[in-house]
């Protein structure tokens, strides 16, 4: 230290020059020179981090908000029961035989009908350009629809029904004149076409509760992708996960904190937790992959599988959280309660445990947190194959259903090539994120609430 | 008995045994707690632990062991041969296992009698027969297989008997033993929490489990791998090339190399900027200050790294590409080892910093003081004493996070590219070996090639490096800490 500071401090004892502690010396002046260097160092990392932090937010946010919405078509379609019930008995079965195809059409020259109706000029834009309007997946949902109350046959109704993505992309633009130059898939005419649609209101962008709701859907249909499947692959896999990490961190923290001797047996488990803590997550992937898949015989894809690579993934964080908690809880406490009689069991499960409670719960809703947002291991056991039907109910066996997971859905919209599902992955980070700060906030008010002070 | 029910059974005995201990317990001192041993509560758990405890261990033996024995007794059906063959046999047991469920779908859907799926002989019409219950056979079914789905039939109703049986006799026998023994002076309260230690005794093995099946796994795996392709050639190849016709090149230098240089490229950024924002916040940031940056700078840490890939993706790979390869001519993908690097550093950020600042605020502050009582500045009090004094925890958190970087996987598998290179042109896409172990081992797979189970030999080598990296930073900072007191 001596030497290192004495390069720094000017030699000036011997010569009594007329320097003053009033005016800086030209070494005094590097040095306060350095020194608000050094600071601003420090500042503008702060600032870099922050900003890069601001702009992927703003980024996601301003690519995702608009998958909340959806170019929608509302116009008038007569249900003609000539068609969509040959047969004319209003079974369910006997219309089952009119396919997407029957509706498809239907649906293609009501609207062609309806532009005509309302004088709006379809000029260089044939009928089968209109009919590349509607969404494949509006024929369906109509379908649908009219097989679940057939009373609706013979009726006019108001209906409702996605544009094809490019429209919809038109409508956020995504979708410019310039692009749809080059673009196979859609005219500038079409384009035109939408504006007077727009103008006249059939055409409008509305909230879509489908992109909560519905199922993924294929590469070529972006606009009826949704989360649903992947919401409730999640929950499964949350819910599987509470209810087997908190009792075996909880059961092992309280070994390893309050009963186990000094020796070789549990140092080897120490050193073994703080290491697994640090094991890439892919690994407890490709662990899932060989134990819970091929040599188990697990489902794969399914959020048993995931829960139990998740489960093992937190186990080691929650362990460490909850240890800190019992060890927070003072010895005074413990001694109170063996001094009145209590057995070692007895003082752990009636008098620490609840102590620690509060910030056990915080540690384990925070490693919770890190298990929803964990892609790279579900990637591995197989949830990130397209998955179009719900999983059963809870009870009905959906644990073994297959059904993907929230980021991971995330990830398998980002590596499509249609630009449209770029913009669905932000808004899957949107809901991701949305449910991280709600379980965030709650460890937090958890923590102000119950933290307590010896 | 489906086995729901029997573990159902089994819960309704342990209540039973509940009730029945605490009462007998009761009983025996005439409803006079105090000359009990343990509280009454103890007994029920005696009772019903006893119900269920050994029960429930009897039947997972059971479970774990029926398919083995039927496996065993099924060999009489097939040639010695085959049934010595590892891979032929679990074809063959599979097989064997599909029909026999096919055989159970059609006889619970009213297609097959009983007696008729026992008697069924193998003419080629079984094939047909199962397809119209919804059950489709992959290839025809010989004789052999059909027999010993018959035999297999029989001795999974048999054993599903007598498991049942045995399971209740077990759990019935616990039941009576704990009442018999259940008395004013027996220790049920020393019973029932040596069972409780000895269930957190085994909840704390888990991670050793944990630890065991990591290695095991990947271990087996590499071993076959290793016996389908050289390993001198996987390690020391300078090629990655695999083809699912064969032929395949699996080197691990090009994946090795692109690894370590993103993780480069992401400690550049993050070890300066982590560190000068955690010497920031210990040092010279205000409390108010620091009590609203720290939390920003870790909402980084929680954010999940497929949040970043996706950044990378569509924000920091086409602005790198846009910007500067192309400009500068160096590349022209936005996926690159820059693209990937900067966004790993950005993530390691708070990683760097909340570790540097709990060792920074550790540095007593005597040797504050005294520095500046010699006079030194702000910045060359950090510098010369406090930097010094928390080098080895700093070194052990730069590795610690170097680990980080290496098995970070989502960023580099949206952001890196896959394309296998040596190069040094950071504008170019290169890949990890994460990258190539998610590739490797997502959609349908046989594990039985090369091409797939190099995923094994190249998670196994991951896992080296890490552990390496994190048994080296812990030495780091045992080793070289100094003690204050």
């Amino acid at each position: 230290m001596t030497d290192a500071t004495s390069a720094n401090v000017p030699a000036s004892a011997p010569v009594p020059h007329a320097s003053s502690l009033l005016t800086q010396t030209a070494l005094m002046k590097k040095r306060n020179a350095a020194e608000t260097r050094f600071k601003a160092y420090g500042i503008a990392a702060i600032c870099v981090s922050l900003s890069v932090l601001a702009v992927m937010l703003w980024t996601i946010f301003s690519d995702g908000v608009s998958a909340f919405k959806q170019a929608t078509f509302t116009f008038p379609v007569t249900l003609d029961p000539e068609r969509l019930d040959p047969k004319g008995n209003r079974e369910r079965d006997e219309m089952m035989r009119v396919t997407t195809i029957g509706y498809t059409n239907l649906l293609n020259q009501q609207l062609v009908a309806y532009l005509a109706e309302r004088d709006i000029s379809t000029e260089g834009v044939d009928d089968k350009d209109i009919a590349a309007f509607i969404s494949r997946d509006t024929p369906a949902r109509l379908r649908n629809m009219v097989l679940d109350n057939p009373d609706l046959l013979g009726q006019t109704i108001r209906f409702e029904g996605f544009a094809t993505g490019r429209i919809d992309g038109y409508i956020k633009g995504r979708v410019t004149r310039d692009t749809a130059e080059r673009d196979t898939n859609i005219s500038v005419a079409q384009l035109d076409l939408a504006d007077r649609m727009i103008d006249e209101g059939i055409l409008s962008a509305k909230f879509n509760w489908s992109f909560l709701t519905a199922p993924d859907a294929s590469d070529q249909r972006p606009e009826a992708a949704g989360l649903g499947v992947a919401m409730i692959g999640s929950a499964y896999m949350m819910f599987l996960v509470v209810i087997m990490v908190l009792p075996l961190g909880v059961a092992a923290s309280i070994y390893l904190e309050e009963f186990a001797p000094k020796n070789r047996w549990t140092d080897l488990i120490e050193v073994n937790i703080s290491n697994l803590a640090a094991v890439p997550s892919i690994v407890y992937g490709i662990l899932g992959l060989a134990i819970f898949i091929n040599f188990a015989k697990f489902p794969q894809s399914s959020p048993l599988v995931g829960a139990l690579v998740l489960t093992l993934m937190t186990l080691p964080t929650i362990i460490i959280a909850t240890r800190a908690a019992i060890r927070a809880v003072p010895p005074s406490i413990r001694d109170a309660a063996l001094g009145v009689g209590a057995s070692k069991m007895q003082t752990v499960f009636h008098h620490v445990l609840p102590l620690a409670a509060p910030g056990i719960m915080t540690g384990t809703i925070l490693g919770l947190a890190s298990a929803l947002g964990e892609t790279a291991p579900l990637l591995l056991i197989g949830m990130v194959a397209f998955v179009a039907n719900y999983p059963a109910g809870p009870l009905d066996g959906g644990m073994l259903d297959p059904a993907t997971a929230l980021p991971v859905q995330v990830y398998s919209w980002a590596s499509r090539s249609d630009p449209a599902f770029i913009e669905r992955s932000a808004g899957a980070i949107i809901v991701l994120l949305a449910f991280l700060v709600v379980m965030n906030i709650v460890a937090i008010v958890l923590r102000r609430k119950f933290e307590r002070r010896w | 008995m489906p086995i729901l029910l029997l573990i159902i059974v089994l819960g309704v005995l342990a209540i039973a045994g509940f009730v029945l201990g605490r009462r007998r317990a009761l009983a025996s001192v005439e409803g006079n707690t105090r000359r009990l041993h343990s509280l009454p509560n103890y007994y029920a758990w005696h009772g019903a632990i006893m119900a269920f405890l050994p029960a429930i261990a009897v039947l997972t033996l059971w479970l774990i062991a029926q398919p083995l024995i039927i496996e065993r007794q099924l060999s009489g059906y097939f040639p010695t041969e085959q049934f010595e063959n590892n891979s032929q046999r679990i074809l063959l047991m599979a097989d064997v296992r599909r029909v026999a469920e096919g055989l159970d779908v059609a006889v619970a859907a009213g297609a097959l009698s009983e007696t008729d799926a026992a008697s069924l002989s193998a003419d080629g019409s079984i094939r047909e027969r199962l397809a119209g219950v919804g059950v489709a056979l992959g290839a025809d079914v010989t004789p052999q297989v059909l027999e010993a789905s018959q035999a297999y039939r029989q001795l999974a109703a048999n054993g599903g008997l007598w498991r049942s049986v045995l399971t209740l006799i077990v759990a019935v026998a616990g039941l009576l033993y704990a009442l018999r023994i259940t008395n004013g002076d027996f220790r049920a309260r020393n019973r029932v929490e040596g069972v409780i230690l000895g269930v957190l005794i085994m909840a704390s093995t888990i991670a050793i489990l944990t630890t065991i099946g990591i290695v095991l796994s990947m271990l087996s795996e590499t071993i076959r791998f290793a016996s389908m392709y050289p390993f001198k050639d996987f390690l020391f190849g300078l090629t990655w090339q695999p083809s699912f016709q064969g032929n395949s090149q699996l080197g691990l230098l090009p994946l090795l190399w692109g690894t370590l240089y993103i993780s480069l490229v992401a400690m550049i950024v993050a070890v300066p900027t982590g560190l000068f924002t955690a010497i920031y916040l210990a040092e010279y940031a205000s409390p108010r200050v620091r009590s609203i940056v720290k939390p920003l700078i870790e909402v980084i840490a929680g954010i999940p790294t497929v949040v970043f890939g996706l950044f990378a993706l569509v924000t920091v790979g086409p602005f790198l590409r846009d910007w500067f390869a192309v400009p500068t001519g160096l590349g022209s993908s936005g996926s690159s080892v820059m693209t990937a690097g900067l966004v790993i550093g950005v993530l390691n950020i708070p990683f760097i910093s909340s570790l540097a600042d709990d060792i920074i605020n550790a540095v007593p502050q005597s040797l504050r003081d005294g520095s500046y009582g010699l006079g030194a500045t702000k910045s060359e009090t950090v510098r010369q004493v406090i930097l010094p004094a928390a080098l080895p925890g700093i070194v052990g958190a730069i590795l610690l996070a170097a680990s980080r970087a290496i098995g970070e996987t989502m960023i580099v598998t949206m952001g890196a590219g896959a394309a296998a290179k040596l190069d040094l042109n950071p504008f170019e896409a290169m890949t990890t070996i994460t990258v190539k172990i998610v590739s490797q081992l997502t959609g349908d797979t046989e594990f039985n090639s090369p091409e797939t189970l190099v995923a094994f030999a190249l998670g196994m080598t991951l896992f080296v490096i890490t552990l390496g990296l994190n048994i080296f930073a812990l030495w780091v900072v045992r080793k070289y800490r100094e003690q204050y007191e």
